[in-house]
């Protein structure tokens, strides 16, 4: 708290706000409504504005503990408690607990007779009652134009008016007014004159025969607000608009690796994988197995313990089961365990916001670790290009900012192969970018798989060529032949070739071994001949040479002999 | 030249209540005017309630009262309401279903 004081101190004096606990509306605003202060809603039939409003009191009773007046010209109090029952808001209860008021003005000109002066004061007196009878810091005026059916004397009623809002200033509360939108004017009584601090427009349209509702900031005095048109959503939940889009690029980085889900294309990666909480696209014409890749990717997920949330729009979660399996991707099990969840619906069941409305519920509820959207190149039917863009967009953003590794596969129209460029224009945005395409050859297809950018790492420039099995997706070894990579029934001819090559020179090899073998014994025959040609050689020799030493021997006995005689003599 | 008799829908008694937010001119020229035609069209035969806002706040719902001088007519059916300071007798008697013979 003291942090947050002096972190405001040091920016200066801002504007106190109230913040709404509306999904969005917080964001757009920096913060909530002027604190204390009226602002206008207003909108044309089936906006949402009273809801709005009662969204307003409702959350700021529950979020904030601040209790709060609903003053209803058009609906009785329990009309509105049971309007809003199916989202979840229980008005009876909060009004039990002296929290919420409900005072249902009703006005009719049938009963009211007007004869001379007077002034609005009861509504004053009711509306300051209902305030300090429970304390109120929030105050709903829902639909106060309807006064203006009510009293003939516009001039009291717009001075009352004037009278109203400046009193509700002086007391402190914040205040929203709902108004109907008039033509060529925000509102169809002018109130906007007299709203000053903070205008809310609503609008409902119809383009293509879809509904978009959209909600602008057209002024807030006094601080700075979003001022595009975001949309939002009348949900379950409540409103919820989408700002989702963020403004900087300040998400935090993992530099953890999660697996594709086939080895193989990980090692095509520097890093053996993708960085996890990047964004993934994958790329290709029809058939060319980017689901499959893309439930490998889920498998892999998941197989780690990791939750993964499948968004199928093509396929019922039966139908992707089944056919995974075929190809060895058993999704069943982690079905079953509660790790893989696959939402499927067809993309035009709901317009584009609540795709990602029910996204980022699913985000929220489930948290998984990865999200993989089947293809994204569905959404367009859904809503021109720019649209779906900016929805891309903000969706990649939530996911990058919720740090979940994010998947999508888009189909890409075989005219526009070669200029590789998704209609969408996520390519941008995505960290990493995985084609898949058809190489077609003499008489046959085959799938390649090429990486065309992975930020952060290195990656293959190969095309790699890829078969489906019914052990999943592998990649075959690059063969090269002589006009560059090979694949199909090419590789199959490449690669006999090769073999018999291979075979050849094999044999060459052992037959010269062989030949070496034969010299090497007729060398070791001569050798031996020449030893035993020596060793007679050697033998006769000795023998001359004995006899030589025995005769010489002899020769000397006898000389001793005969000299021993003569000196006997 | 006699007084004009009146004949109101039934023969019971008058419930008249006038709302008013304290002492301001409006109010008390309300007040001033209502008793005088009361006086003169239903004399002995209604029951006028003057209800301060300002005093009993929590009343205001009830009668759906929103502009202040607001006189409610509670008996005979229907309820009718006037709001103004009530100067124009004319309409508050058109009002209020009080049928004046034209006897001139």
């Amino acid at each position: 708290m003291q942090d947050l004081m002096t972190s405001s101190a040091s920016l200066g004096p801002q504007l106190p706000k109230t913040p709404t606990g509306i999904d969005g509306l917080d964001e757009i605003t920096e913060g909530g409504l002027p604190k204390g202060r009226p602002t206008l809603v207003c909108g044309s039939a089936g906006c949402g504005k009273t809801l709005m409003g009662v969204e307003f009191l409702v959350r700021g009773i529950q979020q904030y503990n601040e209790p709060g007046v609903l003053m209803a010209f058009e609906e009785t109090a329990d009309e509105l408690a049971a309007n809003v029952t199916s989202l979840g808001f229980d008005l009876q209860t909060l009004q039990g607990q002296g929290q919420l008021r409900i005072d249902h003005v009703h006005v009719d000109r049938s009963e009211i007779e007007e004869t001379g002066e007077y002034d609005l004061e009861g509504l004053f007196i009711r509306l300051g009652y209902a305030i300090d009878s429970i304390g109120a810091k929030r105050v709903v005026l829902d639909t106060i134009e309807a006064l203006f059916s009510g009293f003939p004397n516009q001039a009291v009623l717009r001075s009352e008016i004037r009278r109203l809002f400046r009193w509700l200033k002086d007391k402190g509360v914040t205040t929203i007014i709902t108004a109907e939108r008039g033509e060529g004017s925000l509102t169809r009584q002018g109130l906007e004159e007299y709203v000053s601090d903070c205008v809310i427009l609503l609008d409902n349209r119809v383009i293509e025969q879809i509904t978009t509702r959209r909600l602008r900031i057209v002024k807030y005095r006094g601080s700075t607000h979003g001022t595009n048109e975001y949309p939002y959503l009348i949900t379950e939940d409540g409103i919820s608009v989408l700002p989702v889009t963020s403004l900087k690029l300040a998400h935090e980085v993992s530099d953890e690796i999660v697996s594709s889900g086939v080895p193989a294309l990980d090692a095509m990666f520097g890093r053996h994988g993708f960085y996890k909480g990047s964004s993934v696209l994958i790329t290709g014409t029809a058939g060319t197995a980017k689901t499959t890749l893309a439930a490998s990717f889920a498998h892999a997920v998941c197989s780690t313990g990791k939750r993964c949330a499948f968004f199928a729009f093509e396929e019922s979660p039966q139908q992707l089961v089944r056919n995974m399996r075929s190809v060895g991707l058993d999704l069943a099990p982690f079905i079953e365990q509660g790790l893989l969840h696959v939402e499927a619906s067809r993309p035009t069941l709901n317009g584009l916001e609540k795709h990602l409305v029910t996204l980022h519920r699913l985000v929220k509820e489930f948290k998984p670790d990865a999200v993989v959207i089947d293809p994204i190149s569905n959404l367009i039917t859904v809503g021109n290009i720019s649209e779906v863009r900016s929805m891309l967009t903000r969706l990649i953003d939530f996911l990058k900012i919720s740090n979940i590794t994010a998947l999508f596969t888009s189909l890409i129209s075989g005219r526009n192969i070669q200029q590789e460029m998704t209609e969408e224009g996520v390519s941008s945005l995505v960290d990493t970018w995985i084609s898949v395409r058809d190489l077609e050859g003499v008489g046959e297809r085959n799938r390649g798989v090429s990486i065309l950018k992975a930020r952060g790492m290195a990656h293959s420039n190969q095309v790699r060529e890829f078969v489906v099995t019914n052990q999943g997706v592998q990649l075959l070894d690059v063969v090269i032949g002589p006009t560059g990579i090979v694949t199909g029934a090419s590789r199959l001819t490449q690669q006999m070739q090769e073999q018999a090559q291979a075979l050849a020179s094999q044999q060459e090899l052992e037959r010269k071994d062989r030949e070496i073998e034969r010299k090497r014994r007729v060398l070791e025959a001569t050798i031996a001949n020449l030893r035993t040609e020596f060793e007679s050689v050697e033998e006769e020799l000795r023998q001359i040479n004995h006899e030589e030493l025995v005769r010489q021997q002899k020769l000397a006995d006898t000389r001793r002999q005969i000299a021993g005689t003569a000196s006997a003599e | 030249m006699e007084t004009p008799p009146t004949i109101t829908p039934e023969e019971e008694t008058w419930e008249l209540r006038l709302y008013v937010a304290g002492q301001t001119v409006k109010s008390v020229t309300a007040l001033a005017n209502l008793k005088s035609y009361c006086e003169q069209h239903l004399k002995g035969r209604y029951k006028l309630e003057v209800i301060d806002l300002l005093q009993h706040p929590q009343l205001a719902a009830g009668d759906q009262i929103l502009a202040i001088p607001t006189l409610v007519r509670k008996v005979p059916a229907p309820i009718r309401k006037i709001i103004g300071d009530l100067s124009n007798q004319e309409r508050v008697l058109v009002g209020l279903d009080i049928r004046v013979v034209e006897s001139k």
